[in-house]
């Protein structure tokens, strides 16, 4: 099984389209990460919120 | 609310787009003329195709916008720009290292088809500066609906002058004339398009739930804390209080 693995070779240009499909996949992760920052802002301010909203409630 | 069914709508992106890719890599066959180089096709044209469709989805937002006067309208064109503009990013990475693979060069300036691409996304660049240029709300949303109209009745003139020119060298993949994608190949791309519009519909549910859930926050911050308005100055609409 593994010498039927390392028998299998990617043509000489393949550098290119796997950099390419790398492209596409650093984007989506870009995009997760600023999406990931955002929630961790709405969270914060949400505990915020609550707080607030439980100092309105004693007083 | 534009959270609902966003779970399975993610889940559909996942499996046809990884699907999509699996059949461009092991079902379709290498081409002839390109060999196993030409995989790049199945990523770089439904990002350009959805890309595309994405501006001319901002300039039908921004007509209903200019229509109804309603800022979601605004808020839904922005984000449609938005999205097309990081698709077009990838359409113009890739379709470099394509070009760099299979011509030898990173960019061809006498090639309509790239030099046209690169004219709508730098057109569109401009879309966020021009709001951000602008103070007043009201008039930032409606200069920039304006704005996405005309660039977006640009996009299909621009493919439509592209596609007449005579002296192309851009490979056609729906040609008839020289027969086209092969049928394997044709059933890998159209399920990659279909999971990179599907990716592009999921990615702008997520941004408009997250520019909503923004909305509602400063709402409820204005109703607990008084009428302070914290708002930064920004290129991005932001909605009425809810």
């Amino acid at each position: 099984m593994l010498i039927a693995a390392s028998d299998v070779t990617l043509p000489d240009n393949s550098g290119y389209v796997v950099a390419a499909y790398l492209v596409f996949l650093a984007l989506l992760l870009i995009y997760v990460a600023i999406m990931a920052t955002k929630l961790s802002r709405f969270e914060r301010e949400l505990v915020e919120l609550n707080k607030l909203a439980e100092e309105r409630e004693v007083a | 609310m534009y959270g609902s069914r966003l779970r399975a709508l993610s889940i559909a992106t996942v499996i046809t787009l990884s699907g999509g890719f699996a059949l461009a890599a092991f079902y379709a066959p290498e081409d002839a003329d390109q060999g196993f180089m030409q995989k790049i096709l199945y990523l770089h044209v439904p990002m350009a195709i959805v890309a595309l469709c994405g501006f001319v989805f901002g300039a039908v937002c921004a007509i209903q916008h200019l229509r109804t006067g309603s800022s979601r309208w605004d808020l839904r064109s922005y984000v449609a720009i938005h999205l097309s503009l990081i698709l077009g990013a990838g359409v113009l990475i890739t379709g470099s290292i394509w070009a760099r693979a299979s011509w030898g060069h990173w960019w061809v300036w006498d090639e309509p088809t790239l030099v046209s691409f690169l004219i709508v996304f730098l057109l569109y660049a401009t879309y966020q500066p021009l709001r951000f240029s602008i103070e007043d709300r009201d008039k930032q949303a409606r200069y920039a609906s304006v704005f996405a109209i005309t660039a977006g009745a640009f996009v299909p003139l621009n493919f439509l002058a592209v596609r007449l020119a005579q002296a192309y060298t851009h490979p056609r993949i729906f040609a008839t004339a020289s027969g086209g994608l092969e049928p394997r190949m044709r059933v890998a791309f159209y399920v990659c398009l279909l999971g990179m519009a599907l990716l592009y519909v999921t990615l702008w549910k997520y941004e408009m739930t997250s520019k909503n859930t923004s909305a509602q926050l400063k709402a409820l911050r204005r109703r607990l804390a008084g009428d302070e308005d914290g708002s930064r100055r920004s290129a991005a609409p932001t909605l009425e209080s809810a």
